[in-house]
């Protein structure tokens, strides 16, 4: 069936005509050319293609995208604002928190959510945010500690 | 470098000025846009090379410096190499040992990698070769630049040869240091063709500046904003996503398909080549819909291997030994032991899952492939491409973008070939971009293997016998560093090579290959002997070390782990590995609590030391040594693909577990400068002992010994009720 859905993508407005079936992930790959989020695993179980929807992470492998008709979507290509980088996007470079970078966008993003919605999280609270994420070169200390570092650049975080 | 480097590089002569001329001169200034090369050209380009080229790692590398750097007007330098960055931090690392021996800034050097077309030839990114190997061709091609660049300066301030001094990228007087000229002014406008009869001496790490500083991973901008393109980035106009039809286990044949339904999809062009049937769309995700319509009959095997009797498989097919080491004689040994200890180790195989899986684009224009693939061998990927389409090399290229991650996986590269053949055949550019359960699927497995130790202490609790043999892991780290009067070290099959046709499916190299099996098998074998001796696992291990390096670093660990004689209380242990991987000697320890009602291992601390010599990045060296120990927590713990008569049953991470935050121990990482040894490998070796570190600990804590990885819940349990009984 074909239907019309619209959304905010990066803070533009879009336009898709099609099966409201096909999920988000390869809508914004293929048909958008938006290639921030990743295919890892397509079963919900990396992380890799992780976008915010209404700034929530979302796994956009699973995500028809009838779903997000009049939502707001945000890749990593749209965090930075005026060519200037997010506190988290910072915290991952100086502290080094990526290696291939392919899980990169994916930690980012579900770094936001967490951070959005506890802005002062433990250690433990992060490591279990961040639990589905996966990394297979092993950064994960540095990707602990750089959002350690993004939540007190943020406001938040334990001081 | 410190000072200034003034030695006389003459020996120079003939200058001379010619037309532009060679193809990949060209070819470069139309890809890279301005600037200008050094052209150097000798009769025997080779002639100069002071390491010389041999084997197939070395043996084409080019002998002309221009193929590894060109320097531009604007000063600024590139840097081209055959090595690509699968995170592990080449394109960081490579550039400072080309501003040391240039005498650049450091900021002033760009890379490129990994294209065919524009880069040196290069056997491939694996073995953690790109420092100790390639870094030594590229740090003599930059020397000589230099020199060459000197002569050049020579000739343009008119002073004698001995008074000239190189800076960051200018050349001057030493008495009138403002008589100088840049490395850009000295080559513009022309290409200048320039021998040198001696290539100057490296620079000694005494005067190292940029070597061995830290410096910010050049591709983490590229990384956290999006901007970094991997193989499946690649957007082309008219591109197709092909799906190709897998069977549904290695060795099932193909008896028949019904295709028709797969071409009803609007959009959708099918194509089949024998059993090579591919569905090709403009989305992936419909070319997906498509293949799944494809009515397809195999013939399946039935081998009756599976995952548990895999291992009396591979020992009835027993391949033929190879002695890697041997000193003394095993029957003196076996005599002069009062205590003989035997153990036999397993481990299954393990999957390089990384977090991209293959994907490869690529295009056929006016008779040229290009092709964008995620592989870490993109010249042998090209041959292959061009030996198998019937193409010149030369009318093939492979470009090498970022690759999410390889750890020896992205060597084969079937999918680049796939690719290349669908578009050659459809005439449109095609990208395939394996699904998770093809990457399972496809992968070259960690190989499962066995070793069998016999050793044997004497009166006194030393290690006289020493009888060791390894199935078809391979040789690398199975040598005894171990002072033991009487041993030897068998190789029966290895990774690669003819004992590969054993295996039900594919296998090859995985992080450190054969290494985390041997020493796995090797230090927890210590242990045992340090029980049956009854001296503590360090004392064990250093009185029977003579080497140096090893000491150090055991030491090292020792000081910052609080290393303490004697059992561990209650469920808690202590575990200790070490060994030698790519030059670099690497120690561990590790706290792990038991659970023994479980089975569940819960690693609280891990501590590496490691010694690997001059150290080029020491964060980016962390940040390897950080990787292996979290990545080697899962062949340790929780890694083993699991399957019957061919099929595959762990494909995707519902079932394969890789380690998760949650694992994470306290990871503390030190390295122990060493600046009599030029690089060694930093990619691999603190993976090695991972293995043996937990076995140790779990020894340690409760005296069960787990002779199979890796320890799941399941086996530690069952190691714990034999000790029980």
């Amino acid at each position: 069936m074909i239907e019309t859905i619209r959304f905010r993508l990066n803070d533009k407005p879009v336009l898709i005509r099609g099966d409201g079936e096909r999920l988000l992930l390869w809508v914004l790959r293929s048909d958008l050319g938006i290639t921030g989020p990743k295919y890892g695993c397509g079963i919900g179980a990396c992380g890799s293609c992780t976008v915010l929807v209404d700034g929530m992470a979302v796994l956009s492998c699973q995500t028809p995208v009838r779903e997000i008709d009049g939502s707001s979507v945000t890749t990593i290509e749209g965090l930075a604002t005026n060519g200037s980088l997010h506190p988290i996007q910072k915290a991952f470079i100086e502290h080094g928190g990526l290696q291939c970078g392919y899980c990169t966008p994916g930690m980012i993003l579900t770094a936001y959510s967490l951070l959005s919605e506890n802005p002062n999280p433990s250690r433990e609270e992060i490591v279990e945010g961040m639990e589905n994420n996966l990394c297979r070169c092993g950064a994960h200390v540095r990707i602990v500690r750089a959002i350690e570092t993004a939540a007190r650049e943020m406001g938040g975080g334990k001081k | 470098m410190a000072g200034e480097n003034s030695s006389d590089t003459a020996g120079a002569a003939d200058i001379a000025v010619r037309p532009l001329s060679r193809r990949q001169f060209l070819k470069r200034m139309g890809a890279a846009g301005g600037g200008l090369i050094i052209y150097f050209s000798t009769v025997d380009p080779l002639s100069w090379a002071r390491t010389p080229r041999t084997g197939f790692l070395g043996s084409n590398i080019p002998g002309d410096f221009n193929a590894f750097l060109k320097i531009g007007l604007d000063n600024r330098v590139m840097l081209y190499t055959g090595k690509i960055e699968m995170g592990q931090g080449s394109m960081t690392s490579l550039p400072q040992l080309l501003a040391e021996e240039l005498d650049v800034d450091y900021e002033m050097v760009d890379i490129l990698l990994g294209d065919t077309d524009l880069c040196p030839w290069d056997a491939g990114t694996f073995g953690s070769l790109s420092i100790r190997h390639f870094g030594i061709f590229l740090r003599e091609a930059a020397s000589e630049a230099k020199g060459v660049l000197k002569a050049l300066a020579k000739e343009h301030l008119k002073i004698p040869a001995s008074r000239l001094v190189t800076r960051k990228g200018v050349v001057f007087d030493r008495a009138k240091p403002e008589h100088r000229v840049t490395y850009g002014a000295l080559t513009r406008g022309q290409v200048i063709e320039k021998h040198l009869e001696t290539v100057p001496p490296l620079t000694p790490p005494a005067d190292f500046e940029i070597i061995g500083r830290t410096v910010p991973r050049r591709d983490a901008v590229d990384k956290v904003t999006g901007a970094a393109r991997y193989a499946g980035d690649i957007r082309l106009p008219g591109m197709l996503h092909a799906k190709i039809l897998r069977p549904p286990a290695h060795g099932a044949k193909l008896t028949g398909a019904d295709i028709k339904k797969a071409g009803a999809v609007d959009g959708v062009q099918v194509v089949r080549e024998g059993d090579f049937i591919a569905v090709l769309h403009e989305h992936p995700d419909v070319a997906e819909a498509g293949l799944a319509r494809i009515e397809a009959r195999f013939d399946r095997p039935v081998t009756g291997i599976d995952d548990k009797t895999i291992f009396d498989h591979l020992l009835k097919s027993k391949p033929k030994p190879e002695i890697a080491s041997t000193g003394g004689d095993l029957n003196t040994g076996q005599r002069m032991a009062s205590e003989i200890v035997e153990e036999t180790y397993y481990n299954s195989y393990v999957a390089h899952a990384p977090m991209e899986p293959h994907t490869a684009t690529a295009v056929m224009k006016d008779g040229k492939l290009t092709v964008w693939a995620s592989t870490q061998t993109p010249f042998p990927v090209r041959a292959r491409i061009a030996g198998r389409l019937k193409l010149p090399e030369d009318q093939v290229r492979v470009i090498t973008p970022y690759v999410g991650g390889g750890f020896g996986g992205k060597s084969a590269s079937q999918q680049a070939l796939e690719a290349a053949r669908l578009a050659k055949r459809t005439g449109r550019p095609v990208q395939v971009a394996w699904s998770r359960a093809e990457e399972f699927f496809y992968d070259t497995f960690r190989p499962a293997a066995v070793v069998n130790i016999k050793s044997g202490l004497d009166r006194s609790g030393r290690m006289v016998l020493w009888n060791y043999d390894v199935y078809y892991a391979g040789q690398r780290g199975c040598e005894l560093y171990y002072d033991v009067p009487h041993h030897r070290e068998t190789v029966f099959g290895r990774w690669r090579g003819s004992a590969r046709k054993n295996h039900p499916f594919g296998v090859g190299p995985w992080r450190a290959p054969a290494n985390n099996t041997n020493t796995y098998a090797r230090e927890l074998h210590l242990n045992l002997m340090a029980s049956k001796a009854g001296v503590d696992p360090l004392a064990f291990r250093l009185m029977h070390l003579t080497d140096k390096r090893m000491i150090r670093v055991l030491k090292a660990a020792a000081e910052r782990f609080g290393w303490k004689s004697g059992k561990t209380p209650g469920k808690r242990g202590y575990g200790i590995a070490c060994g030698i991987d790519a030059g670099t000697y690497v120690a561990l320890m590790a706290e792990v609590d038991v659970d023994t009602g479980t089975g569940n291992l819960d690693v609280k601390r891990v501590v590496c030391a490691q010694d690997m010599g001059v150290v080029v990045n020491p964060d980016g060296a962390k940040m390897q040594m950080e990787g292996c120990i979290t990545m080697g927590l899962g062949y340790a713990l929780a890694e083993e693909i699991h399957f019957k008569d061919g099929e595959i049953f762990d494909l995707n991470f519902d079932t394969y577990t890789i380690p998760t935050f949650s694992w994470l121990p306290k990871i503390e990482t030190i390295i122990l400068e060493n600046p009599h040894v030029p690089p060694q490998g930093g990619g691999e070796p603190a993976i090695i002992g991972m293995g043996g570190v937990l076995a140790t600990a779990v020894y340690d804590a409760v005296g069960a010994k787990l002779l199979e990885l890796p320890m799941t819940p399941d086996r530690v349990r069952k190691a714990v009720e034999r000790v029980k009984s």
